[in-house]
């Protein structure tokens, strides 16, 4: 009895694991080809809902592409003929990484810029302090204050 | 005076960085479509209530054409509706629908309800069709001249406003 009830709260706990959660059940034919098709439908976003990969979501539209992703890969395609698939139809919006071109090279400058704009700021404070220790004994805001 | 320009002119940057963010919010729901100056991607398929009947993308060629696609789960559509008829009346374009991942006796009972404005309607049962077209929601509505090339694409739901403004405008400069 005992052994009986242990196995029924098994069988609940596993019933309950995050795998019978999971959207997308697809198998591909070998471990490779899951790989990219896992890869794929994280990167791609569901058009419908945005915020969310077509890996993730449950919505029809989501489902129709991950299909698609899956069709291209077992007829051979590589990883770049499904981006540049889906891109040509919904456009750069559906890569959650867009790629890099004239139109996009901000995106991915500004964190850099920002950075060295930081690091200018940060080293003419810390040389300012610097150069104030010798001479008094006084708070640095002041002494910036004043200058 | 030195010590504001710093903020001000960081400010500014920022401020130029949200405004042009908001300005592309895809949360208008207006994403452009590559697809706006390309022929029409090819398909054929069978047409609402009739396996044997066939419809061709190719068929775009020759006049202006509305492609609209929509479903009887969509709850714009029906929203639409109306205008779908009032364009059709005036006939300045072939208006040709194609039924989104419906049921052929879900759709026949709609148009019955609420009139059928459409000289042809495409099924697209699986959602293929509509995945090479670049639909991620209905109703979205394609301008194709008779080139067979798409020149414009309007998501949401068509009103007659919008007609006047992005549609006729187009057929008129072109034809």
């Amino acid at each position: 009895m005992t052994r009986y009830f242990v196995t029924s709260i098994l069988v609940c706990l596993l019933a309950a694991s995050p795998v019978s959660y999971a959207v997308d059940t697809t198998q591909m034919p070998t471990p490779e080809l899951q790989k990219r098709y896992l890869g794929l439908t994280h990167e791609l976003r569901c058009m419908q809902c945005q915020n969310e990969a077509i890996a993730d979501s449950p919505v029809s539209l989501a489902a129709d592409l991950r299909r698609q992703v899956a069709e291209m890969l077992n007829a051979g395609k590589s990883d770049d003929d499904v981006r540049n698939y889906m891109v040509a139809r919904y456009g750069n919006f559906i890569l959650f990484r867009p790629p890099v071109s004239a139109k996009t090279i901000w995106v991915w400058a500004t964190p850099g810029i920002l950075l060295l704009i930081g690091a200018a700021v940060a080293v003419r404070i810390t040389k300012q302090r610097a150069a104030l220790v010798d001479q008094d004994n006084e708070p640095v805001e002041e002494d910036i204050r004043s200058s | 005076m030195n010590r504001f320009l710093i903020p001000l002119g960081a400010f500014v940057l920022l401020a130029i960085v949200l405004a042009v963010g908001l300005k592309h919010s895809p949360e208008k729901g207006i994403i452009a479509s590559p697809l706006i100056g390309k022929p029409a991607p090819a398909f054929t398929t069978t047409l609402l209530n009739d396996t044997n009947a066939k419809f061709d993308s190719g068929q775009f060629k020759g006049r202006w054409t509305l492609f609209n696609v929509w479903g009887t789960w969509c709850f714009e559509c029906r929203n639409e509706h109306q205008a779908l008829l009032d364009i059709a009346k005036r006939k300045e374009v072939r208006v040709v629908g194609l039924d989104w991942k419906d049921e052929d006796p879900t759709a026949t009972q709609w148009l019955q309800d609420l009139g059928n404005p459409f000289d042809v309607i495409a099924t697209d049962h699986d959602g293929r069709i509509a995945v090479d077209w670049g639909v991620y929601g209905a109703p979205e509505t394609f301008l194709i001249n008779p080139q067979g090339v798409i020149v414009h694409k309007y998501v949401g739901a068509l009103t007659m406003e919008a007609w006047e403004r992005e549609f006729l405008p187009r057929i008129n400069a072109k034809s």
